[in-house]
């Protein structure tokens, strides 16, 4: 359930690839478990990247410290969309983490990039 | 011969998957997702399941045992009717507040990760890395919670 919005990421790969948007998932599975149940069972084929000590969600504010589900220090989840400078030009930070962003929201932002 | 009370079972089988399908499967779809009006149809029926079922298992020529796990069951699909907005609009929003977060405008914070394949990757070589050999217009970080 934890990954249930990526599903929709990976059906609209071909959009994304047409955008020119590269997509890439960060959480703190390693990269063991990443290719375990990412890769070979649920059958996606973006970029995963693999922060176990959470350096990168710390800096991006997006630690969920003692999440009630898995009792660890875990990623919020949260999309930011960035243009070919590294400039974050949409992003969605949800309150509830059954309403992340959906493809068709990225697609229509990506438009407005340069 | 006993006869099984079905429609108790199917009733109370149809009130564990309206429970339970919401996190699983109507998440994935923007319209069963904003509202679980999907989820409220599924219990809707097993309701009235539910209800034929009671009725046959009060009636006189009925065991006891049949009458208690009847309404065991009537009890259940109410606690997990109950227990679903719960789920959604409560549990769902213990999150933090994140208040700190990079903001649109401002440059995306520097990294360099290990992939799926051990190997480093930064954040730069991400948005220089060309697709379908052509440079990439932008990158989405998704920020997620697991694998599980």
């Amino acid at each position: 359930m934890c990954h249930s919005e990526l599903r929709s990421f990976e059906k609209n790969m071909n959009k994304f690839n047409e955008a020119g948007i590269r997509i890439v998932g960060i959480s703190v599975d390693t990269p063991e478990k990443t290719r375990e149940y990412m890769l070979q069972k649920a059958g996606y084929t973006f970029t995963f990247l693999s922060d176990p000590e959470l350096e990168t969600i710390r800096r991006y504010d997006l630690v969920h410290a003692r999440e009630i589900a898995s009792g660890k220090d875990i990623a919020r989840p949260a999309e930011f969309l960035l243009d070919s400078s590294g400039t974050i030009r949409w992003r969605t930070i949800t309150e509830n983490f059954f309403r992340t962003a959906r493809p068709e929201q990225v697609l229509e932002a990506a438009k407005a990039l340069p | 011969m006993k006869r099984l009370n079905w429609p108790i079972w199917t009733g109370f089988l149809l009130s564990l998957v309206a429970g339970f399908s919401y996190p699983f499967v109507f998440v994935r779809w923007a319209i069963t997702r904003e509202f679980p009006w999907a989820n409220l149809v599924l219990f809707a029926i097993a309701f009235v399941l539910l209800a034929f079922g009671l009725r046959r298992a009060f009636k006189p020529d009925k065991e006891i045992v049949s009458k208690i796990f009847s309404s065991l069951a009537a009890v259940v699909g109410l606690l997990l009717l109950g227990g679903l907005p719960f789920v959604i609009y409560v549990a769902g929003s213990w999150l933090p507040a994140s208040s700190e977060a990079p903001r649109v405008g401002q440059k995306a914070p520097a990294f360099t990760l290990t992939d799926s394949n051990n190997k480093p990757v930064t954040l730069a070589q991400l948005l220089i890395e060309p697709i379908n050999n052509t440079p990439p217009k932008g990158v989405l970080l998704i920020f997620y919670r697991g694998y599980w």
